[in-house]
């Protein structure tokens, strides 16, 4: 049994405009020890699924439909008391903001501590030197020291360290980072990646990443989920997403980074602007600005396929490309769509 | 290249810029934002400004273009110092400026044609209503806006489609010189590619030139010619772009390049990355001799006691090192 399991999510925001479907049937699973990223533009519901696990929506948001199961057991509708078990004790995350996700009027000290006598039976003694432990392995130097001072007394790194060290603290089996180095600066992003990936192995929790970065989520990630409009396009091992993309809008993604090869030359970027969430099409949401959108595209969403066992698309162009070989007859398609 | 193509279009010489900060009842110190800098740009080219935050590469834009008074040192323009008020004016005919941020740049209050057509109103640039009117439709149609958005105000675009109203009245001036200040980095990837594509093509069109200051390494490759790196307020490399890619002098440059996440997970993994340690000083704390001695593996007292030279060590390639081998 993987340990976090998403079905058919659904999550929207109620706004005067109307509903707004950040979230539109998103399914995956995580695994035991694995880091999976999330990848897309602002707005694509990356942020938000993070926030349908942790139950932190705003308070216009609601989760509609779909099943969160964390280690078999039911999330969605499961009510404050048990959310209020899985925050921070399975389930932690950091943000993409330090400079405003920490308290700027109490100290580290405290902060961190908080944190500790909230979700363990730690007494205040034990939860100090937890605190002094957990600073310690975020390699902030004198953590003693360090934790009589408050926020405004470190770098941006520094506190990206400390809201590891308090996500860390109690020993989650999942990590939710939401764009955890956007904020810093890139010789800053390496030392925390780094951080990351080390804890990781040591601690053994599964990461979820989200990014709209493809160079972080290539050093970082074993699997990668690709959002648009609130649903995955694509999904699979980092080396199938990267080296065999098989949704168009993944390949636009990857077409546009500039890179040593594209010096003096013209990029290839995706025409066309973001989809209004209030008004989304019928077919799939990126036809409208696909370059190799067919009728259908515009009429009918595609179902994720099966591309191979590790890998899976939602683009109607792996079935032409099926039909075209031979793989796919008309009478199976919908049994090759039902394969997710 | 002719004698002419390779005169300098913008000369910078020994450029400083000191903020006071208050420490205080009656006591102030100087924040040396830009402290010392040199270089030169080529007419039609692209010079690509990268560092950290707080190393003052946007201050170095908006200095040159004497949106801050400069503390000390001289700017050139074709051939011609810029020290008077009326050279600043003339000045700004020529040079422009594209702000980072597509959000807080332009005036809520106004509509598009009027953002656009501001800086023509400023200088004058129109002698009856039906000239400002072609020459903005004309603006927002080298940025691929429609006419019928002329009339709209700001909130009801796009980052990206901002981004293009904010290049727009940078052009109004008919400018040979633009200060784009991360024009990009404000964007989502698959917008960021036509913005920068944009910025390729109007460079050949109207044959502009730019300060592109950036912090994505990937982008500055792309666009660039040549490309200086700046730390703590000094130039510390200044090369072509490739050769500042392939072979990086400077050890901060070197650990800067090595720390770029690459979009390729193979690479990405057998990449050995130059760690440095520790967070860039404060500019009002700056290390004494080389800034950069405090986070540099091959740091000796000799770095502390002096700040290196800003030298040309093989053709077109400065570095400011004592340990050049």
């Amino acid at each position: 049994m993987a340990l976090l399991e998403v079905k058919d999510l659904h999550t929207s925001f109620f706004t005067d405009a109307g509903e707004v479907k950040a979230v539109n049937g998103v399914s995956f699973n995580l695994d035991h020890g694995k880091v999976l990223g999330i990848v897309g533009e602002s707005g694509s519901g990356k942020s938000v699924t993070a926030y349908s696990i942790m139950q932190i929506l705003a308070s216009t948001g609601k989760i509609v439909g779909g099943s969160i199961k964390l280690d078999g057991q039911e999330l969605v509708g499961a009510g404050e008391k048990v959310m209020k078990t899985v925050r921070g004790n399975k389930v932690s995350i950091i943000f993409q903001d330090p400079m405003t996700s920490l308290n700027p009027t109490y100290t580290i000290g405290h902060q961190l501590m908080e944190a500790i006598l909230l979700h363990t039976n730690r007494n205040k003694q034990q939860a100090k030197e937890r605190a002094i432990e957990m600073l310690r392995l975020v390699n902030i130097n004198e953590p003693e020291k360090r934790m009589k001072q408050y926020p405004f007394e470190f770098s941006g790194g520094m506190r990206q360290r400390i809201m590891i060290a308090m996500a860390l603290a109690c020993e989650p089996d999942i990590l939710i980072a939401d764009e955890p180095t956007t904020a810093l600066d890139v010789t800053i992003q390496a030392q925390i990646l780094e951080l990351m990936q080390q804890l990781q192995k040591e601690l053994g929790m599964a990461i979820i990443m989200i990014t709209h970065d493809l160079g972080v989520v290539a050093q970082m990630c074993d699997e990668v989920i690709v959002m648009y409009a609130g649903s995955i396009c694509e999904q699979g091992t980092a080396d199938e997403i990267f080296y065999n993309p098989r949704h168009e809008y993944t390949k636009g993604l990857m077409r546009s980074i500039p890179s040593a090869e594209t010096a003096g030359q013209k990029l290839r970027p995706i025409t066309g602007t973001p989809i209004d969430l209030l008004n989304m099409p019928a077919g799939c949401p990126f036809a409208p600005r696909c370059d190799a959108a067919m009728k259908i595209c515009l009429r009918e969403r595609c179902q994720r396929m099966q591309i191979n066992d590790m890998h899976q698309a939602a683009c109607w162009m792996n079935v032409k490309l099926g039909l075209e070989s031979g793989e796919l007859s008309l009478d199976n398609t919908n049994e090759g769509s039902d394969a997710q | 290249m002719s004698d002419l193509m390779n005169q300098p279009l913008l000369e910078v010489k020994d450029l400083k810029q000191h903020f006071n900060i208050n420490m205080g009842l009656f006591k102030s110190k100087p924040l040396k934002a830009v402290d010392g800098v040199s270089f030169s740009i080529r007419k039609g080219e692209t010079l690509g400004l990268v560092g950290e935050s707080g190393c003052g590469k946007t201050t170095v834009g908006r200095t040159i273009l004497h949106l801050y008074k400069p503390t000390s040192g001289e700017v050139w323009y074709n051939g011609k110092r810029i020290a008077t008020k009326e050279d600043i004016n003339e000045f700004r005919k020529k040079a422009t400026m594209v702000f980072q941020d597509p959000y807080s740049s332009l005036n809520p209050r106004m509509t598009v044609s009027d953002i656009i057509g501001e800086p023509l109103d400023v200088h004058k640039l129109y002698s009856s209503k039906e000239e400002r009117r072609e020459r903005i439709l004309e603006l927002m149609g080298h940025v691929g806006l429609n006419s019928e958005h002329a009339s709209r105000y700001a909130h009801e675009f796009s980052g990206g489609q901002r981004q293009r109203i904010g290049i727009a009245r940078a052009l109004a001036v008919n400018p040979d010189f633009i200060v784009c200040d991360e024009p990009v980095s404000a964007l989502d990837v698959s917008i960021q590619a036509q913005v920068i594509n944009m910025f390729d093509e109007l460079q050949e069109k109207l044959g502009l030139t730019y300060l592109f200051i950036a912090h994505d390494l990937l982008v500055v490759r792309h666009i660039s010619d040549r490309i200086a790196v700046m730390y703590l307020g000094k130039m510390v490399e200044l090369a072509d772009a490739e050769e500042i890619y392939n072979h990086p002098l400077h050890p901060y440059s070197k650990s800067l390049l090595s720390a770029v996440p690459v979009p390729d997970p193979k690479i990405a993994r057998a990449n050995q990355r130059i760690m440095l340690t520790g967070d860039i000083p404060s500019p009002l704390n700056a290390p004494s001799g080389c800034p950069f001695r405090t986070r540099c593996p091959h740091a000796t007292k000799l770095c502390a006691e002096s700040m290196p030279e800003f030298r040309e060590v093989s053709s077109g390639h400065f570095v400011a090192c004592h340990h050049m081998d």
